[in-house]
């Protein structure tokens, strides 16, 4: 994220106009293009969000502020965004425990089945959203009827099913930082006489960090974010922002929900841009 | 008193065989140099020592006490490791710092410490810098001091030079077998480099297969290695296949050899090495011609097509006025040498008749 080095540094310009030139041209141009389609939805968005009338039309009548002080003054929203701070946090803090143990073992141990077990840990990735709740919630809603013990819409359900969005990011995230690093370091800090905890502890998780903090990160923002599973397991009153946000969708189309989704964009490029600081990310991600 | 004993070393990878049967001393203060040619099992060795392989079968002992089963942290090894293995996240002083709080040394004492360790490796003030910062000959100091801070008993060493430009290794190779010397450590290097071997160690074990093939001082390997492997490892050699026709006399086809002693009718093979062949115009029990010349500065190889195959000869030099030294490929020239330069050795391949240099 941000940090994309240049790529015409490194193409060599010989004659103008000559292959390497136009080869840097087409790159430059290439890679603009990527980016503008990766932005221009978003902009869009924010531009918005600014719009002075109820239904959008181009060119805009003029610009206001009015859409995010009514954002504001609809207390389901704020409600939401706290549930689902709420919600995001503990699950990327569950999901991030879980998912590191997980990427460890995979890395540096040796047990029957591994690769499966990987496999397995990735899957929710590969499954619709959709697919995913539904199943979830039948298996609930049988498991209560089964125990007589209510899981369908309460908030350690609603975690529980957001732990299997945050612990594929994190096996991911951090097994890719754990591959890179080697045992050497590990070995070495045993041979200086430190127990396997204190190893873990003192050298393994500080070289690990980026691998964590990335994914502590895409947990958090696949779990805020998140709408399919929301929709089809959370309890009334609990409602997270993406699903605020439908239902505020079912009786209005104005700029409203453009002002939300903008501070939305402005919350996660912020801690994008924090983390950035701290542990590279474009180094981790690729 | 810190003595390593290894007694029966075994350990097997499924079908595969990397280390078998090794047995070696390495006496309080020492420096052995395992070496050999690459998958020969020396790092194996050295890690079911620091206890991250654990052996199929045998025993090892460090100070008399068996640690066969014991952790890495239960025993009082200090590695060396070939990639360094520091640790990124942490300055030099810390780095260098890790194994004493490990065993739980005071603050104050551990700063002393740390200090004359790093002024050991001529590293004074480097303490607060990052690992990044430092060079590769410095990380390899660095990697040095931690070993040796916590003064272990036994010293290990894993290819610690294998990363450093020719000149560095040099001077570092100087500097490890002084600081070794100067503690009386007791240490188990490992390499593939024959001349730091050479240079460096009071015995050598030379492995080959994941067994020892000889165990013994520098010069004993290299003026009476026991076998072809040995000879041919360490150095560069001549080799002869054929027979003892009497004690002193080794017949290959049709040519007679000077060689050292030995009782006649028995197949065998006789090495000589290049520097102890001398070469000349006019006088030499094996005439040949001159192939190739290499000038390699203070010395020149001379590569001669003689009736008993190319023969190597590595000599000083010769000065200007010398006859040799305008030797050209097409000249005729005379080799020989004392009888006591023609080694005999058991004959691995009997019915491979070839005859030449192996480097
Ligand atoms: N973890 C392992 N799994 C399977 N085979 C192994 C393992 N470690 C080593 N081996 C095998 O054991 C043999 C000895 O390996 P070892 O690393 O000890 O060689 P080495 O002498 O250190 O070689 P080099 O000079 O290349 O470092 C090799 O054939 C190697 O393939
Ligand atoms: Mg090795």
């Amino acid at each position: 994220m941000g940090r994309e080095n240049n790529p015409c540094a490194t193409v060599p310009e010989t004659a103008p106009w000559g292959m390497a030139t136009i080869r840097a041209i087409i790159w430059r141009g290439g890679v603009g293009a990527v980016f503008a389609v990766v932005l221009l939805p978003m902009l869009a968005v924010m531009w918005l969000s600014f719009f002075d009338q109820e239904v959008i039309s181009f060119p805009p009548e003029g610009y206001t502020w009015a859409w995010y002080v009514n954002a504001w003054e609809k207390r389901q929203f704020a409600r939401g965004f706290v549930n689902s701070l709420q919600l995001a946090l503990l699950a990327s803090a569950i999901g991030v425990t879980l998912g590191t143990a997980a990427a460890y073992a995979l890395v540096r141990a040796k047990f029957p089945a591994k690769s499966f077990i990987g496999t397995l840990l990735l899957g929710p990735l590969a499954v619709p959203g959709v697919v995913l709740g539904t199943a979830l919630y039948v298996f609930f809603v049988e498991f209560d009827n089964a125990f007589d013990f209510q899981i369908v819409a309460t908030l350690p359900g609603l975690i529980a099913a957001h732990v299997l969005l945050t612990v594929p990011w994190t096996v991911r995230l951090v097994a890719a930082s754990l591959q890179g690093i080697g045992p050497a370091a590990e070995e070495a800090a045993a041979n200086l006489g430190a127990r396997p905890w204190t190893v873990f502890r003192r050298v393994t998780l500080p070289m690990m960090r980026s691998g964590v903090v990335a994914g502590a990160l895409f947990s958090f923002i696949q779990s805020f974010e998140n709408l399919e599973l929301t929709l089809l397991l959370v309890g009334p009153g609990r409602s997270t922002l993406p699903v605020e946000m439908l239902n505020y969708l079912e009786f209005r189309i104005d700029p409203t929900l453009a002002a939300v989704a903008t501070i939305q964009i402005v919350i996660i490029g912020a801690l994008m841009l924090i983390t950035d600081r701290f542990v590279n990310l474009s180094r981790v991600v690729s | 008193m810190t003595r390593l004993v290894l007694e029966g070393l075994r350990r097997t990878y499924g079908p595969t065989v990397a280390v078998d049967r090794v047995d070696l001393e390495v006496a309080q203060g020492e420096l052995v140099a395992l070496l050999g040619p690459s998958g020969c099992g020396k790092t194996t060795t050295l890690r079911m020592v620091a206890g991250f392989v654990a052996p199929t079968a045998g025993r090892i002992l460090i100070g008399g006490k068996d640690v066969t089963s014991a952790p890495p942290y239960g025993r009082d090894t200090g590695m060396v490791f070939q990639g360094y293995a520091l640790f990124p996240h942490m300055t030099v002083a810390e780095n260098v710092g890790f194994g004493l709080e490990m065993r739980r040394v005071g603050r104050a004492e551990r700063d002393t410490r740390i200090a004359e360790a790093l002024r050991l490796v001529r590293l004074d003030g480097y303490g607060e810098r990052r690992i990044t910062q430092m060079s590769g000959g410095q990380q390899q100091r660095v990697a040095l001091a931690r070993a040796l801070v916590v003064n272990p008993g036994v010293f290990l060493l894993d290819e610690p030079l294998s990363n450093l430009d020719a000149r560095l290794r040099a001077e570092v190779r100087v500097e490890i077998r002084a600081l070794q010397q100067r503690l009386g450590l007791t240490t188990l290097f490992v390499t593939h480099d024959q001349e730091e071997a050479l240079t460096m160690a009071d015995r050598m074990v030379v492995m080959d297969h994941g067994r020892v093939r000889q165990i013994g001082p520098p010069e004993e390997l290299y003026e009476r290695p026991a076998d072809l492997f040995v000879a041919g490892f360490l150095g560069r050699c001549n080799t002869f296949r054929g027979r003892v026709e009497s004690p002193g006399t080794f017949r290959a086809g049709a040519i007679a050899l000077p060689c050292d002693g030995g009782t006649p009718g028995i197949t065998s093979a006789m090495v000589v090495r290049p520097e102890r062949v001398a070469i000349d115009r006019t006088t030499g029990r094996l005439p040949g011609r001159i192939a190739m010349v290499t000038y390699l500065g203070g010395l020149t190889d001379w590569h001669v097509q003689t009736d008993a195959g190319t023969v190597l000869v590595t000599r000083p030099t010769p000065t200007d006025g010398d006859a040799l030294r305008h030797l050209a490929p097409g000249d005729p020239v005379h080799l020989d040498w004392s009888p006591a330069a023609g080694r005999l050795l058991p004959d691995e391949n009997p019915t491979d008749p070839t005859t030449g240099v192996s480097a």
